[in-house]
């Protein structure tokens, strides 16, 4: 199958610190790429290169032509001053409402149309930024940590949503999470990045990479669900801060 | 009514139409304190029209856009706060404004009627001026309307689906320095920010869509220039202050209002 995206040898520092050291891949038409690794491991530098957001400092970024790219930031900060409502902020994309609103069907929150951004919640916030993605009819879906700011049953929902979205379009689709397990389902490959590429393959030969698991510990990768806190050594719960999250242990 | 105060009507009416749109960017961009900069940067534009014989009016644009550009660009490097940054290049400029201008031999300059401006001594060639000025401003508004909100609302977001950022961007500070320009005649350097964010602000109360604030902006804008010049006659206040204190008792008039979002 050919490549819509190569990237070849891709290096990038900012203010003499190395953010991306000989990073390749290759991203296949329909075909859902998941990066993931801890944070400061350069998913985000990585994305804004292949968006032409940011210029490497070497290496080679090829398309296999002009393709149409949907971008879904990972945040989006509103100045409570502005009014804009869901529907004015796709118009920003495309003018047409009638797509506007198709699109917000797809992503199924076509009740928020009139709503004004600013109120939306974190998962609505989220659908709202991939409707406008979408909107774009792209080749490829550029999605930057997704789930963030959703609940987990969300998170599972929104997963479940992309993946619809590649099957009934066939757009291609790079995602950034910091979380393997949640995202297995719905991706083809991922690639475990700390700087450089760690390891890359489909999520089950990835999960038990020796690679891997040095970056996430051993036990994270076999658990099918998500915890919120951790368990201290007499088995006391204590809150699971982001940082360690993925590195914790059950004594 | 008397000739001067019928030009004094229509100069600040330009001022004020165009303020509404252009106060809308200031506020959702939060660049109040970019404003007065760029304002304080006038004063530098008169001293150098003085210095080189030339007219200031296109003067004050020129070094209010060199600034512009120079903030941009310094904004980039980001090793210092904006606002500290602003702090320094906005009372920098100011100074270096006043000085240069006591500096020029033989220039006599009313220095009252540059910081508040002195719109009962517009002329008519002068209000036409603020006119087709106004008039170029809101149609170049009109005209890149959405990539203007577009990069306000997701500055990336709008450069992946093609609207070129660093054009719109500089475009926008050409515009706001034409504003400045037109509006130190009516209100001077000292007050004329709040000719933009006042009226803005005072809308947003009001507004459920952009467009909507920026007309009710121009709305409010308009009213106060109005009532500011009644006053400024009945009560013999000065005429710039009179209306930017017009502007603000209309906010606090609107703040009776519940904000709809």
């Amino acid at each position: 199958m050919s490549n819509l995206v190569s990237v070849r040898e891709l290096c990038l520092s900012f203010a003499g610190r190395r953010v991306l050291e000989d990073v390749s891949l290759d991203l296949e038409a329909g075909q859902i790429l998941t990066l993931i690794g801890p944070n400061g491991a350069g998913k985000t530098s990585l994305v804004r290169v292949i968006l032409g957001l940011q210029k490497p400092d070497s290496g080679t970024l090829r398309f296999s032509h002009r393709l149409r790219i949907g971008y879904m930031p990972q945040k989006l900060h509103i100045d409570t001053t502005l009014p804009l409502t869901v529907a004015g902020f796709l118009a920003l994309a495309d003018r047409d409402s009638r797509r506007g609103r198709s699109v917000l069907e797809r992503v199924e929150i076509a009740h928020l149309v009139d709503q004004p951004v600013t109120s939306l919640s974190g998962g609505e916030t989220q659908r709202v930024l991939l409707a406008r993605a979408l909107l774009r009819q792209p080749e490829l879906l550029v999605l930057d940590e997704p789930v963030q700011g959703v609940d987990i049953t969300g998170q599972e929902a929104l997963y479940r949503l992309i993946a619809r979205i590649r099957n009934e379009t066939g757009c291609a689709i790079l995602m950034v999470s910091h979380d393997l397990h949640l995202v297995m389902a719905a991706t083809d490959r991922v690639i475990c990045l700390n700087r450089h590429v760690c390891c890359h393959g489909t999520p089950d030969v990835v999960s038990i990479d020796p690679a891997y698991t040095e970056l996430f510990g051993v036990r994270t990768a076999l658990y099918t669900h998500h915890h919120d806190h951790e368990h201290g050594l007499h088995g006391k719960v204590t809150p699971c801060s982001e940082s360690t999250h993925g590195e914790h242990h059950h004594g | 009514m008397a000739d001067f105060l019928i030009l004094a009507l229509l100069a600040g009416l330009g001022v004020a139409i165009v303020s509404g749109p252009l106060g809308a960017f200031v506020v959702w961009r939060r660049l109040a304190y970019f404003g007065d900069t760029l304002a304080h940067s006038a004063l530098l534009g008169i001293a150098a029209g003085l210095w080189l014989q030339v007219a200031p009016g296109p003067m004050v644009i020129v070094v209010c856009l060199l600034i512009a550009l120079l903030l941009l660009a310094l904004g980039r490097q980001q090793s210092l706060a904006s606002d500290t940054l602003l702090g320094i290049l906005s009372h920098s400029s100011l100074a270096l404004g006043l000085v240069a201008m006591s500096l020029i031999p033989g220039a006599r300059v009313n220095l009252e009627a540059l910081l508040f401006g002195d719109l009962l001594a517009v002329t008519a060639a002068e209000t036409l001026a603020i006119w087709l000025v106004s008039g170029l401003v809101l149609s170049l508004v009109y005209w890149l309307w959405t990539p203007l909100l577009a990069i306000t609302v997701h500055e990336d977001l709008a450069r992946v689906e093609g609207v070129r950022v660093g054009l719109v961007k500089t475009v926008q500070m050409l515009l706001l320095a034409l504003v400045i320009a037109i509006g130190m005649k009516v209100v001077g350097v000292l007050l004329i920010t709040s000719l933009l964010v006042i009226p803005a602000a005072t809308a947003r109360r009001f507004a459920t869509r952009p467009e909507q604030m920026a007309i009710l902006g121009s709305i409010a804008g308009s009213v106060a220039v109005c009532l500011g010049i009644a006053a400024s006659w009945w009560w013999d206040t000065p005429m710039g202050p009179t209306i930017v204190l017009a502007s603000g008792l209309l906010f606090i008039a609107a703040l009776t209002r519940r904000q709809r979002s």
